[in-house]
């Protein structure tokens, strides 16, 4: 299977574990990732915050790239990157102005179809039990909170994503790696994102409170499948413990990171070595009696 | 409610329907986006309160708002709300012509200043610099606090998640031409 992959800025510099993962387990899953060649940021809630044009034109060009590509199929493993792709794509449909404005503004064509898969979307046409047939580590004994947070899921009507209350897209592949999907409150809660920086108080409360639930709920571990989320679970909880005087160490694993274990690599090779909470303990010994 | 009310709600109203096709009318209160916000505790202007003032014209408060600044646009408001009212789009356009006309409320400046931050850096490489962000970001911001995160930086180089140089594209030129023309074009 080839499909086009547009990994994002955060994939290169703090969330290179996510990038690291999803290069892991696609090579073993057979999977030829064809970069988007000179993609360029997508302008995250920075642009659609302080410019309306500007948000729809900074995707399009990476768009325009894909199809000049002649990619029918992206991959956008970073959910604010999926979202935004996604939303240009809703927004040009709807508005045929926009679009040649767009176009003209970027200077290239988006004439074509080029449709643009999250992380889940990407595994559910791989196939979900295709993947499972190619685990050779299965995660049995781990038991795992799926988080999606905001943008795998909202808007509804624009991503078109699972149900936006409930979504179980992950779980069923938590399921298949062997793992257990534990039942929890906070799956579609916010945690802060983009305010990390300059609200980090509100963030930490955010944190606190998906982090706590999913103790509650006797999870070993969060699993998320978005690099701000990763980042604001993972690196600020520390500062949650200084700001509250607790002692929260739950590891966060990318969905990626856990594929690319189940299906055999080590810890190091899917990037669980690169969190800020330790995250390689719980589960290196999983799976290790091998498949039958 | 055009007919009944006043010149400014009408005015208001317009202006947002033009900017980003929204009717503000659409909303009854209900008050569904304010109950599931998770930052609404630290807006000085609940959301539904927003959308309200936008139907009788009060544009200098909701323009000087913190809550459009507070706003993660985490999108649960319009996902829940029972007209289908976008009221996140509404923070966007409020956003957006907030900070256009100079009005960003002093205490919530720091947001507007973390997204100026985030397109300078990307106008300058075409790709997002997360060192040039946060530097930038803290000079813009706190001068003398320029050093805050930097007990971070060590953790993040040790795991392989630190690049000080940003990787400049080859794009980059037109990715700079992208940006100059949209800010150029919103701001005729």
């Amino acid at each position: 299977m080839k499909v086009g992959y547009y990994p994002g800025c955060s994939l290169e510099g703090s969330a290179s574990d996510f990038g690291l993962s999803i290069a892991k387990a696609a090579e073993l899953m057979g999977v030829d990732l064809v970069e988007i060649s000179d993609w360029s940021c997508c302008g995250a809630s920075a642009a659609h915050s302080l410019d309306h044009l500007l948000s729809i034109a900074l995707p399009a060009r990476n768009l325009a790239l894909a199809l000049a590509q002649g990619l029918d199929q992206v991959v956008a493993p970073c959910a604010a990157c999926s979202n935004r792709l996604i939303t240009a794509q809703v927004e040009i449909k709807a508005d045929p102005d926009l679009g040649a404005r767009v176009e003209d503004i970027v200077g290239m064509s988006l004439d074509g179809d080029v449709r643009v898969l999250n992380m889940l979307d990407f595994v559910d046409v791989y196939g979900v039990d295709t993947l499972k047939e190619k685990v050779t580590r299965p995660l049995e004994g781990f038991k795992g909170a799926c988080y999606y947070g905001c943008l795998l899921v909202r808007p509804p009507k624009v991503v078109q994503f699972d149900d936006p209350e409930d979504p179980k897209s992950m779980e069923r592949v938590l399921t298949a790696l062997g793992a257990t999907p534990v039942d929890w409150h906070f799956k579609v809660e916010c945690c802060g994102a983009g305010l990390t920086m300059a609200q980090p108080k509100i963030v930490a409360r955010l944190v606190r409170d998906i982090l706590r639930n999913a103790e509650e709920n006797g999870a070993d571990g969060i699993v998320v499948s978005c690099p701000l989320c990763h980042q604001n679970l993972d690196m600020r909880q520390l500062a949650v413990n200084a700001e509250y005087g607790e002692t929260h160490r739950l590891p966060i694993y990318y969905l990626s990171e856990l594929m690319a274990l189940a299906l055999g690599a080590s810890p190091k090779d899917a990037g669980i070595d690169r969190h800020f909470i330790e995250a390689t303990e719980r589960v290196a010994s999983l799976g290790q009696s091998g498949k039958k | 409610m055009r007919e009944i009310t006043g010149r400014a709600c009408r005015d208001l109203a317009r202006e947002i329907h033009e900017h980003s096709g929204l009717q503000v009318e659409e909303c009854y209160q209900c008050g569904k986006c304010t109950a599931g916000c998770p930052v609404a505790d630290e807006m000085d202007i609940p959301p539904n309160v927003v959308v309200r003032l936008c139907q009788l014209g009060q544009r200098d408060r909701v323009l000087g708002s913190k809550t459009i600044w507070v706003c993660a646009a985490c999108q649960t408001c319009m996902t829940r709300c029972p007209q289908e009212f976008d009221i996140a789009k509404l923070m966007d356009a409020l956003r957006q012509i907030s900070h256009r006309e100079g009005r960003v409320n002093p205490e919530a400046a720091g947001m507007a200043h973390f997204y100026e931050a985030f397109l300078d850096v990307t106008r300058r490489f075409g790709r997002l610099s997360e060192v040039g962000l946060t530097a930038l970001y803290k000079m813009k911001r706190f001068p003398n606090e320029v050093m805050n995160d930097v007990f971070l930086a060590p953790g993040l180089m040790s795991r392989g998640k630190l690049h000080l140089v940003p990787k400049g594209i080859k794009g980059a030129s037109s990715v700079r031409k992208i940006i100059d023309r949209c800010m150029k074009e919103s701001h005729r």
